[in-house]
């Protein structure tokens, strides 16, 4: 951590977004995680993501359980709502919040720890309702702010600090949310934010859940010979699936959005989302095809057998329908509706009993 | 790009933007933490090192240093470098104990300097420790020079210039007052191993009009002032015009506002942004309800019956030609009343002195040919310095040029050859204290820069005597220091330790920072986070690092140095560390420059009070 404020001086080039901001403008408080964590990494490229999507600050939503990454939420956007909740309750309140007010962009922070050990179940039910949330695990293998006991992510064979190996089978998010119904699957790594930016600007426009997760380096009891979570191993083990910009609706591209391969040639694909935006494709494997659910489970499975940490915008479901689209909820948000529209009163119950007798 | 090499001392030294500017390479942030820490003593000392006439040059230099200052391209105001100068000379205690010893055994070498100006002295000061005998032969019954003869009073008081003057002769120089030095010949046979010329630069340029001499109330400005200086002048008339537009103008008009001139007009040719004064200077005489006319050229002097009238103008405007050449177009005439005139277009040096046989070469100008790196003469034995070596420049780079005049003495009284200049060192010591403490106050002071207290108008303007300026207070002094961005101590990059985690790019406030493959410096410095399109700045670029090899890039030109890339650095790659410059002067080893000077350990020791 560190006790002085970062300045607010500005370099005289710092650009602004379409709603006039800099990137200065969606920071947070000053980061209390350790030097050289991997979620302040993290951080930084969702306040790129937000400043390049031109997020207007007030209207996004923070949400978050607890443990280290869960602070992450603090780091950001100091303007936004934010929700720091339960211990691997933050999908409950997101869903709550998000019920209520579906014109947020909902923006969720977890660990490794909060998601997959004592969140679980939360996590898996979110996935399955689709809530639309970006939803980033800072993944790092071990529960850092109770010093460094391994996590339900941590690899077989994966050293602690100690040298004691991990005896444990992992659990892995990706192969998790595919297999339970996830629209949009990414990994990430935090060292290599030319990657994770434009995943997570996909996944803040993807209508339903993204499950980002982010190998998010430990610093401080995880980034050593023997870690299969540390830098140097990822960076090692790093495999890129396939590359993946967003392309904002309304045919509206901005610099930032363009990737360095010509559209129409033969490796770039664009899978068009049904709000009308792109997400642009540049293959990296052969026939590697984002949208093809059990192929995408199959090559995940095959390449971390063979030690590889496979990274991408791995699957994504154009015809992904968020929960209030499967509800059938009105497109106004819940808490901006009427009393009498929202509770019609006792002859219109009266009225709908009517019907089942 | 080759990774940056930092074991050069220029690369850092460059980084304090206002030490690389200063001719004599004063150590700036240094003596600004000295003076924040409340050492008056020692920040005085680390000026005397190199600069020789702190408190001088606190009212007086041309300050060089201000813009160059990195926190004018951060925000637009420099730190107020020079007044914190002169913070450090009125606060000070006595330092005289802290003098270099002089040795009562002398080394039997003499040295012939002509001029108590400040080049001489300088001279004086570097040699006198090392044995020598100086003796300075001056024209007037006052040391000084220019320092004395031409900066007004009011902002020069005579007992800082004595008492700055006084620490160098009473080392024992042997000072000869009203000796002008009537023929180098003479002085050449007087049995001196060497001689040194800092006779500066005497002769205000002429303008010979018509009705230049058909009066005697046309002043040349630099003669004008000394005669005010000794006294022999007190009065002048109430309308007065002062022809040009430099520091010596801004000298006249001040001065003729305090000894009876009402309506002071200062004409210049050519309109503001040519003006050759400095601009606080400007400021001041503005201030002081001199009036400054832009465009006015002046063709002739105005006399009926031997009086003087005024002057003839032509007004102009300025443009530039095809060849990039100002060219003036007359637009008008005009005349304005007068009863002084003071000449004030420039002075050149003047050797009436000098024989043509002396052996010294002149160059068509009637420059004396000297030698830019040695300061010596086409003569063997004879240097110049200060204003005298090349024409007018100011205190500061007089005091340079003696300080690299008399290791070039040295040299020669040591039968050593002259050209092999001694090397300049540096240390670079951590400044990390603790897990979050760093030897030197890294919070960003968001306040601008502190205005001087002006005494009030008609009080200054009744006697010559009231120095204008107040000095900085104590809020403003404290204020004043936090300015300074403590550009002296590094970012300092290992980068074998660097696990390309990013923190250090994240945190970085001015997006200094990028990790990016390498390339050639044109393009590199477009594919950095922020592009680097400041090219006077230098970019770091480190070696390969470990996991990518890519490189660590740095773009030195908005560096705050707030120390946070280090301080979010997990494995210590990046370090701040305290950069000093070992400048080396005259018979010193450079790598004890603070032999004698009695200064405590600058890094990282800066910060521990000594107990009483």
């Amino acid at each position: 951590m560190t006790y002085i404020a970062k300045p607010r001086v500005f370099h005289p080039s710092l650009e602004k977004n379409e709603l006039g901001l800099t990137r200065r403008d969606y920071e947070g408080v000053m980061s209390t995680l350790c030097a050289g964590c991997g979620h302040d990494s993290v951080t930084a490229a969702l306040i790129e993501a937000a400043w390049e999507l031109a997020i207007p600050t007030h209207r996004a939503a923070k949400m978050s359980g607890i443990g280290c990454s869960s602070k992450t939420t603090a780091y950001f956007m100091s303007e936004s709502h934010g929700f720091n909740s339960v211990h691997g309750r933050m999908p409950s309140v997101a869903s709550g919040a998000n019920a209520a007010n579906r014109d947020l962009v909902y923006i969720g922070v977890s660990g490794d720890g909060d998601s997959l050990s004592i969140g679980l179940g939360q996590l898996c039910h979110a996935v399955r309702r689709n809530l639309n949330l970006l939803y980033i695990i800072e993944n790092n293998g071990v529960y850092g702010l109770t010093k460094g006991q391994f996590s339900a992510s941590a690899d077989m064979g994966s050293k602690s600090k100690r040298g004691v190996p991990n005896e444990q089978p992992p659990i892995d998010p990706a192969l998790l949310g595919l297999s339970i119904g996830a629209t949009f699957v990414a990994r990430g790594f935090s060292g290599d934010k030319n990657q994770l930016v434009p995943i997570i600007k996909a996944g803040i426009r993807h209508p339903g859940l993204a499950l980002v997760d982010v190998i998010s380096p430990c610093v401080t009891f995880n980034d050593h010979v023997g870690s299969t979570k540390s830098y140097a191993y990822t960076r090692e083990h790093f495999r890129e699936a396939v590359e993946a910009a967003f392309v904002a609706p309304k045919d509206f591209v901005r610099p930032a959005d363009e990737i360095t391969a010509d559209i129409g040639s033969d490796d770039v694909h664009d899978v068009r989302m049904h709000d009308g935006s792109v997400i642009r494709f540049r293959q990296v494997e052969g026939d590697y095809d984002a949208t093809d659910r059990d192929a995408v489970y199959g090559y995940l499975r095959e390449r971390q057998n063979a030690g590889e940490v496979p990274t991408g915008l791995l699957y994504v479901d154009p015809e992904s329908r968020d929960l209030h689209d499967v509800l059938g909820t009105v497109d106004r948000p819940l808490w901006n509706l009427p009393f009498e529209e929202l509770c019609p009163g006792s002859e219109a119950l009266d009225a709908l009993m009517e019907n089942y007798r | 790009m080759e990774p940056t090499n930092v074991e050069n001392p220029d690369y850092y030294h460059k980084v304090v933007d206002c030490q690389w500017a200063c001719p004599a390479h004063t150590n700036v942030p240094g003596y600004i933490r000295l003076i924040a820490q409340e050492r008056y003593d020692d920040a005085y000392m680390l000026n005397w090192e190199s600069n020789v006439f702190p408190g001088i040059l606190g009212r007086t230099c041309d300050r060089p240093c201000e813009p160059a200052c990195r926190r004018g391209r951060v925000e637009d105001k420099p730190v107020a470098i020079c007044r914190l100068k002169r913070v450090a000379a009125d606060l000070r205690g006595d330092i005289t104990p802290r003098f270099p010893e002089i040795p009562t055994k002398k080394n039997g070498k003499r040295i012939a300097c002509v001029g108590a100006g400040p080049a001489s002295l300088t001279v004086a000061r570097d040699l006198m420790p090392l044995g020598y005998e100086v003796t300075i032969f001056e024209k007037n019954d006052r040391p000084g020079g220019l320092m004395w003869t031409n900066i007004p009073q009011f902002r020069l008081p005579p007992e800082v210039l004595w008492e700055e003057i006084d620490y160098i002769l009473d080392m024992g120089v042997d000072i000869r007052y009203n000796a002008p030095v009537e023929s180098m010949k003479w002085l050449l046979e007087q049995g001196f191993d060497a001689v040194f010329v800092g006779s500066g630069a005497p002769r205000g340029k002429e303008l010979r009009l018509p009705g230049r001499y058909d009066t005697d109330r046309i002043y040349i400005g630099i003669d004008w002032l000394e005669s005010v200086a000794f006294g022999h002048t007190n009065s002048i008339e109430e309308n007065v015009l002062v022809i040009g537009v430099g520091n010596t103008a801004m000298d006249c008009c001040r001065t003729s506002k305090r000894i009876g001139g009402t309506n002071v007009k200062v004409m210049a040719r050519k309109s503001k942004p040519y003006f050759k004064a400095s601009p606080w200077e400007l400021e001041d005489a503005e201030e002081e309800l001199v009036d400054i006319v832009e465009n006015h050229s002046p063709t002739e002097f105005v006399v009926e019956d031997g009086v003087l009238r005024g002057m003839n103008f032509d007004i102009v405007d300025w443009h530039e030609n095809d060849q990039g050449r100002l060219v003036a177009t007359k637009l008008d005439e005009a005349f304005f009343p007068a009863e002084a005139v003071i000449l004030a277009i420039g002075q050149e040096t003047a050797f009436p002195w000098i024989e043509d046989d002396a052996g010294i070469e002149f160059n068509k100008w009637r420059e004396a040919v000297v030698d830019r790196t040695t300061f010596m003469s086409t003569r063997e034995g004879v240097f110049f310095g200060g204003d005298a070596a090349w024409g007018p420049e100011n205190i500061i780079w007089a005091a340079e040029h003696g300080h690299q005049a008399a290791i070039s003495l040295h040299a020669y009284c040591s039968g050593e050859d002259i050209r092999k200049r001694p090397p300049e060192h540096m240390n670079l010591v951590s400044a990390k204290m603790g897990l979050h403490e760093w030897s030197y106050s890294n919070d960003y002071e968001y306040a601008g820069r502190r205005k001087m207290r002006h005494v009030r108008l008609e009080e200054r303007l009744r006697s010559i005597e009231t120095e204008v300026e107040e000095g900085f207070d104590l809020e403003q002094t404290l204020t004043e220091v936090e300015r300074c961005l403590n550009c002296d101590i590094q970012t300092h990059f290992t980068g074998s330790l660097c696990i390309e985690c990013d923190a250090c790019i994240d945190i970085c406030p001015l997006n200094c920072l990028t990790i990016t493959h390498n390339g050639e410096e044109a393009d590199l410095r477009t594919r950095l986070l922020a592009p680097a399109d400041n090219t006077e700045q230098e970019i770091y670029v480190s070696e390969a690092l470990p996991q990518t090899a890519r490189v660590m890039v740095k773009d030195e030109d908005l560096c705050i140095h707030c120390g946070l890339c280090a301080e979010r650095c997990p494995t210590a790659a990046w370090d701040m560390r305290t950069f000093d410059l070992l400048k080396p002067y005259a018979g010193q080893d450079a790598d004890h420059p603070y032999s004698g000077m009695g200064i405590e350990e600058m890094a990282p020791g800066g910060f521990v009070s000594v107990a009483p």
